[in-house]
């Protein structure tokens, strides 16, 4: 079964927050959730997408210069 | 004057009461804020950017909301750079021990709060060396005798917008220009000019820029911080204390990104909800209007204490040239006993004495007896006004 779901994995919630509304500007939709235990033992949170929408939003991350963000299919 | 307070009975400010102290602190709130904070505490509650359930990321997109609408306000491109802390004393508190290391030279002006003073005196023991430039007794400053004080190893530049003591605006733009020309680092206390005057931290040059929630942004206590500028690395400033961020949580070390590595703990999120309602209130009715209100008050004041015999008026006489703060002394009578009369007999509330700022006293040569102070505030009235200076009449007629 193909994958439906990816994550945008951040630094801190401010980061997500700041990613969220620029995705959501393109017109992506996502969800914050907590950050799966098999990517980061990381408590904090991630942006969750659907995975039709990782290249624009690849194209976003790199248009605003963002790091430290990476995607990962679930 | 669309200013929004007259239609509404939120604040429970008793009949008579005249708050002149809004210099110290605003009052009232405007309505949104006390409700912005109640809707927090019982509908918000959770702990923002700690865990990943809808009721903590709600918390944090109040907090992150409030880190865009700062930055709008103050001319600013990057939220991640605003840092939350206890007060402006905090935020400066940051950047000063943070920034300085031993032999980097600062300088400042002869007008500044003790925020500022005392952090750079503490520093000057440690090896920092501090020049303060004089201001005349109006508390002016000439850009170019800031400049003259510039040596090879100055690294910062600090500056009081507005004097708390007598209103006193000081050309922070200038300055700023000065400081980029020299490649130095440009900090300005806004304590008491947020809110009031237009601050743009981008064309400005201003690359620290310490704010105060509670004063003329209209917000609660215990809000405030500083914003960083894109000049310095989050490494160019060592934390003041660590601890959880909610983030990298897999590392006993502090993090290196902005704003996690200088806000551990816990932040404030019922203050910065109602920060947050203060900063959409005061957009809402425009910086202008509320400052044409304050100048319009703060003339009427000075043309009123101005025909008193016995007074002595402090700071540049005209509200253009000033904050809404009045500095002033009646000529035979203590300043104590003049804000304890204005108190008991009249239900004026001012501050007087030093005003935390000895500096700037000595400036306009009120040390160390210090002067009364009338702070005008977006929810003073004419009346208060026309009160407040026959109270003074009065008082001053006292006097032998």
């Amino acid at each position: 079964m193909s994958a439906v779901f990816a994550v945008i994995l951040v630094e801190s919630t401010s980061q997500a927050l700041h990613i969220e509304k620029l995705i959501l500007q393109q017109g992506i939709e996502s969800k914050m959730i907590p950050v799966p235990r098999h990517l980061s033992s990381d408590c904090g949170v991630c942006v969750r997408i659907n995975v039709s929408s990782i290249d624009i939003t690849r194209r976003i991350i790199a248009e605003h210069k963002l790091e430290h963000v990476t995607i990962e299919v679930l | 004057m669309r200013l929004d307070h007259k239609d509404n009975n939120y604040h429970n400010k008793p009949d008579g009461l005249i708050y002149l102290d809004n210099t110290a602190t605003s009052w009232p709130k405007p309505p949104g804020v006390a409700r912005a904070m109640l809707n927090y505490i019982d509908e918000v509650g959770a702990n923002p950017g700690r865990s990943g359930h809808r009721l903590s990321i709600k918390a944090a997109r109040i907090v992150y909301s409030l880190r865009e609408s700062v930055c709008s306000l103050f001319g600013f491109d990057d939220p991640m750079r605003v840092i939350f802390g206890l007060n402006i004393t905090d935020g400066i508190n940051l950047a000063l021990h943070g920034l300085l290391k031993p032999g980097d030279h600062v300088i400042t002006s002869g007008m500044e709060h003790n925020a500022v003073m005392r952090p750079l005196r503490n520093l000057e023991a440690t090896g920092v060396e501090i020049t303060t430039v004089p201001c005349s007794r109006l508390g002016m400053i000439h850009p170019e005798d800031v400049e003259k004080e510039i040596k090879q190893n100055t690294r910062l530049i600090v500056i009081n917008h507005a004097s708390n003591v007598c209103g006193t605006i000081l050309p922070i733009h200038e300055i700023g220009s000065i400081t980029r020309k020299h490649n130095l680092l440009f900090m300005v206390d806004t304590a008491q000019s947020a809110g009031v005057l237009p601050i743009h931290m981008l064309e400005d040059n201003i690359d620290l820029l310490g704010f105060t929630g509670h004063k003329s942004l209209y917000g609660p206590m215990g809000t405030g911080g500083i914003i960083i500028g894109h000049r310095i690395s989050s490494e160019d400033i060592r934390p003041m204390r660590q601890g959880g961020t909610g983030s990298r949580s897999e590392h006993e070390f502090q993090p290196s990104f902005f704003p996690d590595r200088f806000e551990s703990g816990t932040p404030n999120g019922v203050g910065l909800a109602g920060l947050l309602a203060a900063i959409e209130w005061l957009t809402d009715q425009g910086l202008e209007v509320i400052r044409a209100h304050e100048k319009m008050l703060t003339s009427k004041l000075i043309e009123g204490l101005i025909n008193i015999p016995g007074i002595d008026l402090l700071g540049p006489k005209d509200a253009e040239r000033l904050t809404a703060t009045i500095g002033f002394n009646i000529r035979g009578m203590e300043p104590s006993t003049a804000g304890l009369r204005l108190d008991e007999e009249f239900s004026i509330l001012c501050r007087v004495g030093l005003h935390c700022a000895p500096a700037a006293h000595m400036t306009i040569g009120t040390f160390p007896d210090g002067c009364i102070r009338f702070g005008i505030g977006a929810f003073s009235e004419e009346e208060d006004i026309n009160k407040a200076i026959d109270a003074i009449a009065r008082l001053a007629s006292e006097v032998k």
